[in-house]
């Protein structure tokens, strides 16, 4: 089990998507999950080990890297990822029905693949509302939690065990800042690549709604 | 989700490549793709846990290393590839735009274009002409400046391709000037000196391929206007024009393509 069945997932998801769709889907895949895999792992791979205090109060490290860092960057980079690609489970889940329905009453619904109305279209649309919210979500969470999206290389605890106020530092703090601003960017491009795919997929349906109501009065 | 993944998306892409492009793709994943996951990523593995400052301050190492290295090679190069791989997508989108075109035009019904089967459609090798032209021109162009961008982003940053034995640190909380030592300089300076001619050689091939490119067309154009003025001692200015668009209709349409051979 692993990013591998994500990526299956999305890749299922593919057929049923609009043109914007798919370049979310590639947006995710290149980067943010391989991203993710290759560089920005191995980045917080030792962050508890290299997290150093200028004190040999033992305890007193721990308690302060658990204060400064309640749920670490990678964590919560990797939560995000699942989150938002979850919501497109709605609509292979709906096609899946639509499919054993079809089986059922021996009879096809759907031209093509291609083809969104009604019931698979409001399941879309909420999909990508859902997937719109958890990005903002998760956005706004990495903001609270760590006071913005930098990461300083200094940071002074004084939590018990420490005696008093103390000089913890950060390793590679640069570094985890660089690829945090990344992860907020490519955030961003998926809020902004799912809006306008939204606002196209509402505007199209009215269209059609106002060219048969225009047709039929002209019947 | 590795780089395999990414071979997978980007052998798509091979089909409806040039020469130069296959060759680009062969480059990108055994010379770099390949050095990079086999063999320095165990170079840079180490990098921190044996970066060493002659000082026992706490905090000093952290913040040296965190100086001299705001962003390691290893993620550097990694980014690059991503990047470098990426304007690919664009030509397998257009291709893919395409091929559901075609499978409109053959649900419809169209006598237009005769293909036996859907099978057929996906099979087929598009020809770079028309818009598939600028797309792949375009992507190619893209490559050639992401690669240039990161490659100066290596220089600026490090100061050349070397990889110094010490550095002298004297960054807050060093009570003074340290003296820091990286770890497998000379190891990092030759996989960074060869990752660098790598590079380099992907972008001579871009180039070559954005100049092949042009070339092709600008002789397909000089061949389409001889065509013209051969046939206007004939025909009218009409006849042409239809006989320009009878072509582009019977160009996109073509059952096979050999356009270029590997």
């Amino acid at each position: 089990m692993s990013w591998g069945f994500l990526r299956d997932l999305l890749s299922g998801v593919n057929k049923y998507s609009t043109g914007i769709g798919r370049i979310w889907i590639a947006v995710v895949f290149l980067f943010r999950l391989l991203v993710y895999v290759a560089a920005a792992e191995d980045i917080w791979k030792d962050e508890h080990d290299e997290f150093e205090c200028n004190i040999k109060q033992p305890g007193c490290e721990n308690v302060c890297f658990d204060h400064f860092f309640p749920v670490s960057h990678i964590r919560l980079w990797a939560l995000q990822l699942i989150m938002v690609s979850t919501p497109s489970l709605l609509v292979v889940f709906h096609v899946a029905y639509q499919e054993n329905r079809e089986k059922r009453h021996n009879q096809k619904l759907y031209k093509s693949a291609g083809e969104r109305d009604g019931g698979l279209l409001c399941t879309y649309l909420v999909s990508l509302i859902l997937k719109t919210g958890f990005e903002i979500v998760f956005l706004v969470l990495f903001y609270k939690l760590y006071n913005g999206f930098e990461v300083p290389r200094l940071v002074k605890c004084d939590i018990r065990p420490c005696p008093n106020t103390v000089d913890c530092y950060i390793s590679k703090p640069t570094e985890k800042m660089i690829f945090l601003y990344f992860l907020v960017a490519t955030s961003c491009l998926c809020i902004v690549l799912n809006l306008s795919e939204l606002s196209y997929l509402i505007f199209k349906y009215f269209i059609k709604c106002y060219l048969n109501r225009y047709i039929k009065k002209h019947q | 989700m590795d780089w395999g993944a990414l071979h997978t998306i980007l052998g798509g892409v091979n089909k409806h490549s040039t020469s130069i492009g296959k060759i680009w793709l062969t480059v990108l994943f055994i010379f770099r793709i390949m050095i990079l996951v086999v063999a320095a990523e165990r170079v840079w593995g180490d990098e921190q846990d044996d970066f060493v400052c002659n000082t026992l301050q706490p905090g000093c190492k952290n913040v040296c290393y965190d100086h001299f290295f705001p962003i390691s090679h290893i993620r550097l190069w990694a980014l690059q590839l991503i990047f470098v791989s990426t304007p690919a997508l664009l030509v397998a989108m257009h291709v893919a735009y395409r091929r559901h075109e075609k499978k409109r035009q053959f649900r419809k019904g169209d006598q237009k274009c005769e293909y036996k089967d859907i099978e057929e459609i996906r099979r087929q090798r598009f020809r770079i002409e028309g818009s598939l032209w600028w797309t792949y021109t375009s992507s190619i162009f893209f490559r050639l400046v992401f690669e240039a961008v990161f490659m100066y982003a290596f220089y600026f940053m490090y100061d050349g391709f070397r990889m110094p034995r010490l550095m002298k640190c004297n960054a807050w909380p060093c009570p003074n000037t340290v003296d820091c030592f990286v770890s497998r300089p000379t190891e990092k300076t030759v996989f960074t000196i060869f990752m660098i001619a790598v590079s380099s050689i992907c972008i001579l091939l871009n180039v070559a391929e954005l100049c092949y490119l042009l070339a092709k067309f600008f002789l397909r154009k000089s061949k389409k206007a001889g065509n013209n003025k051969h046939h206007s001692n004939h025909e009218n200015k009409e006849e042409t024009k239809q006989n320009e668009m009878n072509e582009l209709i019977s160009d996109s349409c073509q059952n096979t393509v050999i356009g270029f051979t590997s």
